[in-house]
């Protein structure tokens, strides 16, 4: 399965919605997704590809990870698993 | 002051997962304890306890949930919703502002605790899931019961050991007296049947590994058991005035600290305790007809607790009925006083005493009427629970038919 898709199950589940309808440039907030689900979702993505994700939960916005979008979501965890792997 | 009645009560512990099947039980002299059924219990040297069995978290919770809510929180939303359901209340506006929560833990999320200390420390795992902080802490339950039922007024978490609910329930009863607030759910919970909290108490030394007996000759200690005891408390008025059934009053409150040792218990302060709650309630010793023990099974508490309740209660305690229900669903420490409240309740309310069941032979240093084995009918109008904590912290409840 490819990073992506991964990704988007993994942000779907959290959201409680079919992958479909978790498109790239919804927002966290779009999808339903609160600060508890976000770091949940974080807490899951870093299991699923053993990486660990430099996120502040203090300051979402002064962190390294861009959560701009579900896409900008993806390439950072694109970026990540192939510089930890 | 205010009188304070009760209008609501729920349960889930080892007798049943709710109030109907654990008075029924109680009331048949039922024993909860078995094999416990936990990880790595073969590496315990107590295999029992008081479980909560045929329990599925999935079937009462959606997974968002169980990410959230610990063991002793389930039980608790579990009881709270019986509770509330039976009070017939629902929370808005100033109601709201005025009904808060008061629940007593000893240790609160112990079984997310011992799961991930396990996943850090035996797996040598490095991340933990973001919840383990909100879901351990003692007043999670408190804090989700709050949420759920809207309640906005005073609310906290009481941890005293084995005196926790009986303390909760305390000041529960104080706020309403004193006109604080007008409805509170309280009552307490605990969930330490795990590895780390059964070997915890293994350590102690004063588990038994066959029975819980109580005030028997034969006694040889404690049996530890799990669930939550939830109840409605409403200012009488209040709830004359919205036509609810009343179930019992609570009548009357004290507690003392026996200041002395960190385990072993003393007369004087349970005496205290016990007297204080009388005098608080105005009631004479000889009102009284029957006391749910804190009764442990083990040797130091069994006979101070009725050396001190012959102290308080002089000739009369020969006429008092004292049983200990921990014979039956365990003790579950931190929310052992809401679970035996409901004995109390089925003796004021229903005539039914509980007994003690286990019960093999006399001890002369408890000569009490321990109603041995099987339950008896008796109406009594006045009743006290007692609970006696590690630390030497005393809470006495009286409670009167309504």
């Amino acid at each position: 399965m490819s990073i992506e898709s991964q990704v988007v199950e993994i942000i779907a589940e959290q959201a409680l919605l079919e992958p479909s309808d978790v498109s790239r440039d919804k927002t966290l907030e779009d999808l339903g997704i609160d600060s508890l689900g976000l770091v949940e979702s974080i807490f899951a993505i870093e299991e699923a590809f053993d990486i660990t994700i430099p996120f502040n939960a203090n300051d979402p916005n002064e962190s390294e990870f861009d959560i701009t979008n579900v896409g900008t979501i993806i390439r950072a965890i694109e970026t990540l698993v192939k510089d930890q792997s | 002051m205010k009188r304070v009645v009760i209008t609501g009560s729920g349960t889930i512990n080892a007798l049943g997962h709710d109030v109907p099947t654990t008075l029924k039980a109680m009331a048949e002299g039922h024993c909860g304890i078995g094999p416990l059924d936990i990880r790595d219990v073969d590496r315990l040297a107590v295999k029992i306890g008081g479980q909560v069995t045929g329990y599925d978290e999935h079937s009462h919770f959606n997974r968002q949930q169980i990410s959230l809510y610990d063991r002793f929180t389930q039980f608790t939303l579990l009881a709270a919703e019986q509770a509330i359901l039976e009070a017939g209340l629902t929370f808005s506006g100033v109601l709201a502002d005025r009904s808060g929560v008061v629940l007593g833990t000893s240790g609160g999320g112990l079984n997310t605790q011992d799961e991930n200390y396990r996943a850090v420390y035996e797996e040598g795992k490095n991340r933990v899931h973001p919840f383990i902080v909100p879901k351990l802490m003692n007043n999670a339950a408190a804090s989700h019961v709050s949420m759920q039922y809207n309640l906005r007024g005073p609310s906290f978490t009481v941890a005293t050991a084995c005196a926790s609910s009986n303390h909760a329930m305390g000041q529960a009863f104080a706020m309403i007296r004193s006109g604080m607030a007008d409805v509170m759910v309280t009552g307490g919970s605990e969930s330490m049947l795990c590895f780390g909290g059964v070997k915890a108490w293994e350590g102690l030394r004063v588990m038994s590994k066959d029975a819980c007996r109580p005030f028997s000759a034969t006694r040889n200690g404690m049996v530890q058991g799990e669930g939550a005891g939830v109840f409605v408390f409403e200012e009488r008025d209040h709830a004359i005035k919205r036509g609810a059934t009343i179930i019992a009053e609570v009548a009357g409150f004290a507690m003392s600290s026996d200041a002395s040792d960190i385990v072993t218990p003393s007369k004087q302060g349970a005496a205290r305790a016990i007297a204080g709650a009388l005098k608080d309630a105005q009631l004479n010793a000889s009102d009284v007809g029957y006391i749910n023990a804190h009764g442990t099974g083990t040797a130091a508490n069994d006979k101070t607790e009725c050396a001190a309740v012959a102290d308080v209660f002089g000739t009369h305690a020969d006429n008092l009925m004292m049983s200990s229900t921990k014979s039956m669903h365990g003790h579950l420490i931190g929310g052992t006083g809401a679970v035996e409240l409901l004995a109390c309740i089925m003796a004021v309310r229903d005539g039914v005493i509980a007994p003690t069941i286990g019960f093999e032979e006399p001890d002369p240093e408890c000569a009490m009427d321990v109603v041995p084995n099987e339950a008896r009918n008796v109406k009594v109008d006045a009743v006290l629970s007692n609970a006696f904590a590690f630390g030497g912290l005393n809470a006495v409840i009286a409670l009167k038919s309504a």
